[in-house]
């Protein structure tokens, strides 16, 4: 998978955030096999040094690193975040968040699409963290994104795929651009999900970080994930509504 | 003078942005500013001169979803 001309290997990516401790972030990163992982910006102290504790943690976790603008609610903000976590982090890669609503941390679609020209213009790689809308899909690709990041559900929900049609509907309208289903996960069955509707890979956090066995769930959906994959390349079965006997029927004794 | 450092009033001596970031502990920290909610790229820090009521606002790594 090639992701703004970078070649990544696990179609697994991972969030940094909410682990009980940094060894279990760690096993977790480890037993996920997960490829990039996510992080963020926030104020520091003046003698705090938290943000280079965790700077040599995601270093020796030897991944990409994809910063996010999380929490941000408006383009000045999310544009002067990345600015910020290009400097930190070192990357021109951006996880572009525009929230519009706090109750759903639903994306601002018009504060997105303006939010990504700028950062698009200034030379950053966006990916923009968007909705299953074609409509706002082709305005971010307009504005230079060359990847998308449609939900699942809203973030830390963990309802899986919560609108099958829509995201079928972009898959299949932008089927040469790579998308990552991001937010939303619970389980590895709604990221085997995403995979076998041809998705490239997905992103989640809260449902590795908060489950009883993070490490154990990381696995989990890495499995989930190579599965669903393979299902993909393999083009499934059409479903049929009645049965047809799977069985040879012909040459079957007469015992009546 | 008076300035904002992340949300809370501070006093500082300095007159530049990067002599505030060395008075105010962050000497050698890895950060990134930003003054009056525009970013300032560490190169630039010695130039930001500082003016009463100044926002400063001092971002480290930190987890993310």
């Amino acid at each position: 998978m090639r992701l703004y001309g970078t070649e990544i290997t696990s179609r697994l990516m991972l969030g940094t955030a909410q682990y009980p401790s940094p060894a279990v972030l760690a096993d977790a990163f480890q037993r996920s096999g997960a490829g990039i992982a996510t992080v963020s910006v926030r104020r520091e102290a003046g003698a705090e040094r938290a943000g280079a504790a965790f700077w040599s943690l995601v270093r020796e976790l030897g991944v990409t690193l994809l910063p996010n603008t999380a929490g941000c609610h408006s383009v000045k903000e999310a544009v002067t975040t990345a600015q910020m976590a290009r400097e930190l982090f070192d990357t021109a890669w951006i996880k572009l968040e525009v929230i519009g609503h706090a109750d759903t941390l639903q994306p601002d679609p018009f504060g997105l699409v303006e939010a990504a020209r700028i950062l698009t213009g200034e030379g950053f790689r966006v990916f923009p963290y968007t909705t299953e809308d074609v409509v706002l899909a082709d305005r971010l690709l307009d504005a230079g994104c060359e990847v998308l990041m449609p939900w699942g559900a809203p973030i830390g929900t963990g309802l899986g795929l919560t609108n099958i049609y829509g995201l079928r509907t972009l898959r299949a309208q932008f089927s040469d651009v790579p998308m990552v289903v991001d937010a939303g996960l619970g389980l590895p069955s709604h990221a085997a999900m995403a995979m076998e509707m041809g998705f490239d890979a997905v992103l989640l956090n809260t449902a590795v970080a908060k489950a009883g066995d993070p490490a154990a769930m990381a696995e989990g959906f890495a499995h989930a994930v190579q599965a669903g994959r393979l299902a993909w390349q393999a083009d499934p079965m059409e479903p049929r509504d009645m049965a047809a006997p799977s069985t040879p029927v012909i040459g079957r004794a007469f015992l009546e | 003078m008076k300035i904002t450092l992340n949300g809370a009033p501070t006093d500082v001596k300095a007159e530049t942005l990067a002599a505030a970031l060395d008075e105010l502990g962050y000497a050698d920290a890895k950060v990134a500013t930003a003054l009056n909610e525009r970013f300032v790229p560490s190169a630039a820090r010695a130039d930001a001169v500082l003016s009463p009521g100044d926002r400063i606002e001092v971002v480290a790594p930190q987890q993310g979803g």
